[in-house]
């Protein structure tokens, strides 16, 4: 079977389970698609992971009522020993990443890390993967009775139902003791679309001015878009915005279907975040940015001028 | 206890990159330490002069005979030692966690510190792999850190947000920005440096097989539009922008 552990966060299935469902739909690698909900009170995110796939295992436990490396990765390695999953996959959000590696070892499996794309070739699976600051794209493959995938967010469209939903089942977990204690959390939170979950997203770089201007033109140009907001690393230095607004090397990767960047130089390090965005609009005072190289559409002209009249015509 | 510091040796990020047959070619291309690991390194002299136990810092390298030179970086930053596993063969991160595991027992190792993010490969598992094979924790994304004893407390990023911990050594630790600024090698500390151990261990003795084959790559050259607007009348460029976005790209309702 194709094993997937399912994303969701506030009570909901989250877009990444759907991309990875049409992952492995696209896989060419047979046996049912299988769903793993591990959490707790999470039958309303069963029955939406029940509409998209073949089954759905349910861990609803206490202990599992917060995200945790180690007990994860026990729980999606028990699961995929006793369902024989030949295929695990898992979401490439900061968590994914930070388990999948994790379930690798335990399985003795080869690893494909944060893949755009899948697909079975002869007994091999392969994917292809964004390297060198996303310059590159490599296409990389393994074998193996078992291989663990972490899929990039935004890579697969959301899956659609198909047919009628599937079953589901309660599973018994072992699971060891979390080690790592919380004696903390701050949620960053946002009435706005997240970043990796947002069709269009609005980016201030040091261009916008200051913290004043970012929250008038940027938030005020995201608002009237339905859009979320991101942030370059000199505003997130400045002390601005929230590191979680940052895209780039060091902050979110995205790929919305438009990337509408304000004030911002376009660095290496930043393209690797935003550069496979559908659509890249750019506006910067400077004609020789090179944001502009990149950018489908782009206005040379003063953010101070130029975003209050978007503003404005978005609103009509 | 021990720190194990990990360096990669990678393009500077401004280099160019170029392919040849079918793969990435770093001939000629500028190197140096990958900035994630800088912040490990910074991050295992502040606990040592904080206070804490620290014996010995050693800093490990897995690859290219190029790998030296970001050795001979964190040993003029101030680790005491290095090892460098040589090896021209390329290993996906969850296979070199073999060799860090291996050398964390072999050197009495208590806490280690890897970058969060290769700059050149873009994994992130070599933290979490070498915890596993290991069996111990991980924190990973990692920009606050304190050692009390045997008790390491700090601050990561996760999903959606940012999380307060504490642990218990040994574990294992990803560095990134925010976490400290890394110093400069001055010039008496990079001659100092060259009288340090840098010990070569034969990759072949870590028993590596790798898991992952590299089949193909490509630089990716995507066509954009450019479509440049003049900005000189906003109103009229606002106007023509939004028309672009609903009417040719659709991107907007
Ligand atoms: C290891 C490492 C990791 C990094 N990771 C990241 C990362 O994750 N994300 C990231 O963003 N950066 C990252 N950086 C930093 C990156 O190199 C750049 O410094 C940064 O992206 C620049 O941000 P900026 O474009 O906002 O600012 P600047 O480079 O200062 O550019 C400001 C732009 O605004 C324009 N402008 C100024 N005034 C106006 C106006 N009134 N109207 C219109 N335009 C105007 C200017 O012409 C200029 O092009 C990293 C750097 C390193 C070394």
């Amino acid at each position: 079977m194709i094993l997937i552990v399912a994303e969701h966060a506030a009570g909901k299935l989250g877009k990444a389970t759907l991309e990875m469902v049409t992952a492995a739909r696209e896989s060419g690698r047979e046996g049912p698609i299988t769903v793993l909900v591990l959490g707790q009170n999470v039958s309303a995110i069963a029955t939406e992971a029940a509409a998209v796939a073949d089954q759905v295992l349910v861990a609803d436990l206490p202990q599992l009522a917060t995200y945790n490396a180690e007990t994860w990765a026990a729980a999606a390695t028990q699961i995929a020993q006793e369902g024989e999953a030949h295929t695990v996959i898992i979401g490439g959000s900061r968590s994914g990443r930070e388990y999948a590696p994790r379930v690798a070892v335990k399985l003795d499996a080869p690893y494909l890390e944060d893949v755009t794309s899948l697909k079975a070739s002869g007994a091999a699976l392969q994917g292809q993967r964004y390297t060198y600051l996303a310059r590159v794209t490599e296409t990389v493959e393994a074998e193996g009775p078992v291989v663990v995938v972490t899929v990039k967010p935004g890579s697969f469209a959301a899956a659609a139902p198909a047919g009628a939903a599937g079953e589901q089942y309660d599973v018994e977990l072992t699971l060891p003791a979390p080690r790592v204690e919380v004696t903390g959390k701050s949620v960053e939170k946002s009435s706005r679309v997240a970043l990796t979950e947002a069709d269009v997203i609005v980016t201030g770089g040091r261009g916008v001015g200051s913290p004043e201007n970012f929250s008038k033109y940027v938030e005020g140009l995201a608002d009237a878009l339905g859009a979320g907001v991101g942030a370059t690393r000199a505003v997130v230095d400045a002390g601005w915005r929230p590191y979680a607004e940052q895209v780039g090397q060091t902050g979110k990767t995205v790929q919305p279907g438009a990337y509408i960047a304000l004030g911002v130089s376009g660095a290496v390090q930043h393209l690797s975040g935003m550069g496979k965005s559908k659509n890249i609009i750019a506006i910067n005072k400077d004609a020789e940015a090179p944001i502009f190289k990149v950018a489908d559409y782009g206005i040379v002209g003063d953010i101070n001028e130029i975003v209050p009249a978007l503003i404005e015509a978005s609103k009509r | 206890m021990n720190i194990l510091t990990l360096v990669r040796q990678v393009p500077d990020a401004e280099a160019r990159v170029k392919i040849s047959q079918q793969a990435v070619d770093l001939d000629g291309t500028t190197l140096v330490v990958d900035g994630m690991d800088e912040y490990g390194v910074e991050e295992a002299l502040r606990l040592r002069e904080s206070g804490a136990s620290v014996e010995q810092i050693i800093a490990l390298a897995i690859g290219p005979k190029r790998n030296e030179d970001a050795l001979r970086t964190a040993l003029a930053m101030g680790v005491d030692r290095a090892i460098h596993v040589e090896t021209d063969e390329q290993f996906d991160a969850v296979t070199l966690s073999k060799v860090v595991a291996q050398v964390a027992h072999a050197e009495n190792v208590g806490l280690i510190l890897v970058g969060g993010q290769e700059a050149d490969w873009d994994s992130q598992a070599l933290g979490a792999a070498s915890a596993e094979r290991l069996g111990w924790p991980q924190l990973t994304w990692t920009n606050e850190l304190k050692l009390d004893g045997e008790t390491l407390s700090g601050r990561h990023d996760v999903d959606d947000g940012n999380e307060s911990f504490r642990v218990t050594l040994p574990a294992v630790v990803t560095t990134q920005q925010g976490l400290n600024e890394p110093r400069y090698p001055t010039l008496p500390n990079i001659m100092k440096a060259k009288k340090k151990e840098l010990r070569k261990d034969d990759a072949a003795s870590y028993g590596l097989q790798a898991r992952v084959r590299t089949v193909g790559a490509e630089i990716q050259t995507r066509a954009r539009r450019n479509t440049m607007i003049d900005g000189k009348d906003p109103q009229a460029a606002a106007a023509q922008l939004l028309e672009l976005l609903r009417n040719e790209a659709k991107v907007l309702a």
